[in-house]
């Protein structure tokens, strides 16, 4: 099972904004859309970070100031990219292990995509029901 | 308007397609408490069961056995079933939205994927999906031909399709003869020359999609030898790592299995298998009459993505390998249904969770749902659908709690009887499947096989006397 059946069914919305707007905006788009993150991209669309309400949490803890302060000033810069084809399990222990929980879905240079860490238990949650089902099927009702 | 859904006004659902998806999501909408629905399902084939009955190997009846439980779904009272009534020919959107308040798409992912490669559409070079078909007895393939005379033949591809493939070509006539393979496919098969099969994995053993049981499966048959080479299953620095960090134990338990055939001998058998691993077909080369002789392969090796996925890379090592037979099954996409919004790079209808999306707005189209692979592509197992269907089902019923479905004008279940009856007189009941089941165990009984199935529908329609 790769990431492509993820998007797949998520509707091809990517929520993005630019790096200069406010901290302020980018609280409304969040509330707005009920999501976790946006990714930052400039004027011809390519990704240059990430900005997540963790990021933001953070800011303000030690900066009260922080609803005017640029995106680009405080979102996470260095961000990790999936692709259509990547193994759901492996971008699964990717994003356990270095605490991402925000996937940008890039494909031939053209973002299409963000996978949440919930995307992927749930992807894998079903996957598993799945097999137990079967399973469950085969040694009740197997006849041969 | 009085909200549908209960006794006296029951929600008025149309399933696309019988296949295992449209059956759960049946179940899951008889099974929501204080919903009263009744359910018709619509198959352009006039038997149920989509692929459980097409796809599944028939040397796999255990994993068939899933259909007890659909037609326990199937004798609910609010059930109906509609075979030989193809959705935009038969019937069209307009119809259904004319009769039902809501409509769920589960049609699957009906056709392949290309490999894109020269030669690929030389004679001899075929989806392994419509071999799949052919051997089932799907009437759509069943005056299909293919050349078994070749004694090389290659699948492309490791997955559950083209090791099926593989197994069917490998076994011999006394393990196919007591299944329910098609006779026309039992007779070609029993004229059938293959020597030799390659099972062709572009990735490492421990990136191949298949399960255990089927590999092991592989090293189990009657009269072909499993054939691995010791190279191509050692792990690679990358894979070791990443098998060792998550410690799953089933990539563990399948490479030890890999490596143990690597081992043999080969005992001498009529056919083998070749299981081959980090190679990519690039051209299929043909003779002067355009029959595939030969393919083209390149040698991989793994490289890591920035998400720790292992994916293969092209060397520049090639080498050639002598075929007659190509069968390809590298990926399968959905197909477009009449009206229905569709999103090309994905292969599936254009939707969120299973509401069906209007390209222009990207809002929820009233009234229409998908649920399975044409929803979310092909992955997993018959039983991965059920918890996909439910998540749908999910959205139908947030949809009507808030009004949101169609408004038929004939919601009452005999005009869409009368409709569908006027326009495909020769529809199939689930009665009628039923006796049709009948006939084809007991023609099967006498022959000790669990049955043998009619693969025309001129022939199913003679059965019932029509």
């Amino acid at each position: 099972m790769n990431i492509a059946s993820i998007l797949a069914k998520k509707g091809p919305k990517v929520f993005t904004i630019r790096p200069e707007q406010s901290i302020r905006q980018a609280l409304a788009l969040l509330a707005e859309h009920n999501i976790g993150a946006l990714v930052v991209v400039d004027k011809a669309g390519k990704p240059g970070g990430i900005i997540s309400e963790r990021d933001i949490v953070r800011e303000a803890a030690r900066n009260e100031q922080v609803f005017s302060k640029a995106v680009s000033e405080i979102m996470t810069k260095e961000v990790i990219v999936g692709a259509p084809q990547d193994d759901l399990i492996s971008v699964g222990n990717t994003m356990t292990e270095k605490r991402i929980r925000h996937l940008p879905i890039m494909d031939k240079g053209k973002l299409i995509g963000i996978v949440t860490l919930g995307d992927v238990v749930k992807a894998q949650r079903d996957r598993y029901r799945g097999e137990v089902d079967t399973l469950q099927i085969q040694i009740m009702e197997g006849q041969t | 308007m009085t909200q549908p859904g209960t006794d006296a006004y029951p929600l008025r659902v149309a399933i696309i397609g019988a296949g295992p998806t449209g059956y759960y999501a049946a179940d899951s909408l008889f099974r929501r408490q204080g919903l009263v629905a009744t359910i018709d399902m619509f198959d352009r084939l006039p038997t149920p069961y989509g692929l459980v009955r097409d796809g599944v190997a028939p040397d796999h009846q255990k994993i068939k056995s899933v259909t007890a439980t659909f037609d326990r779904i199937a004798a609910n009272p609010g059930f109906r079933f509609y075979g030989c009534v193809e959705f935009g020919k038969n019937v069209t959107l307009a119809d259904l939205r004319a009769h039902y308040h809501q409509i769920i798409y589960c049609t699957g992912a009906q056709t392949d994927r290309r490999m894109g490669i020269p030669g690929e559409d030389l004679r001899g070079s075929h989806p392994a999906t419509e071999f799949v078909a052919w051997y089932n007895g799907h009437p759509d393939y069943s005056n299909f031909q293919y050349d078994l005379q070749q004694e090389r033949a290659a699948v492309v591809g490791i997955g559950n399709v083209a090791i099926d493939v593989a197994r069917i070509l490998c076994r011999s006539i006394d393990e196919l003869r007591t299944t329910d393979i098609a006779d026309h496919a039992l007779d070609a098969l029993r004229q059938s020359r293959i020597k030799e099969v390659y099972l062709l994995g572009r990735r490492g053993p421990a990136q191949a999609a298949f399960t255990n049981p089927e590999i092991k499966e592989l090293g189990e048959m009657a009269d072909a030898d499993i054939i691995v080479r010791p190279e191509e299953v050692a792990l690679d620095d990358l894979s070791r790592a990443a098998v060792e960090k998550s410690q799953d134990r089933a990539t563990m338990k399948k490479v030890e299995i890999l490596q143990g055939y690597a081992l043999r001998k080969p005992t001498g058998k009529s056919r083998r298998l070749i299981s081959r691993y980090l190679v990519s077909p690039v051209e299929l080369i043909g003779n002067e009459a355009g029959q595939v002789v030969a393919m083209r392969l390149v040698k991989n090796i793994l490289v890591a993505t920035p998400t720790g996925t292992l994916q293969a890379k092209a060397t520049d090592q090639f080498e050639e390998l002598p075929v007659g037979l190509v069968f390809r099954s590298v990926g399968y996409r959905g197909v477009p249904l009449p009206g229905v919004p569709f999103h090309e790079k994905w292969g599936v209808i254009l939707n969120e969770k299973g509401r069906v999306l209007d390209p222009d707005t990207q809002q929820p189209v009233i009234g229409e749902y998908t649920a399975g692979w044409i929803k979310r592509g092909p992955s997993g197992v018959i039983g991965t659908n059920k918890p996909d269907a439910a998540e749908t089902v999910t959205c139908m019923l947030e949809d009507l709690a808030r009004g949101a479905t169609l408004q038929p004008s004939h919601p009452e279940p005999s005009a869409a009887d009368a409709l569908i009856r006027g326009r495909q007189p020769n529809c199939f009941s689930w009665e009628d499947w039923l006796r049709l089941d009948k006939l084809e165990v007991a023609r099967g009984g006498a022959v000790g096989r669990p049955r043998v199935k009619f693969t025309r529908v001129a022939d199913m329609l003679a059965a019932l006397n029509r």
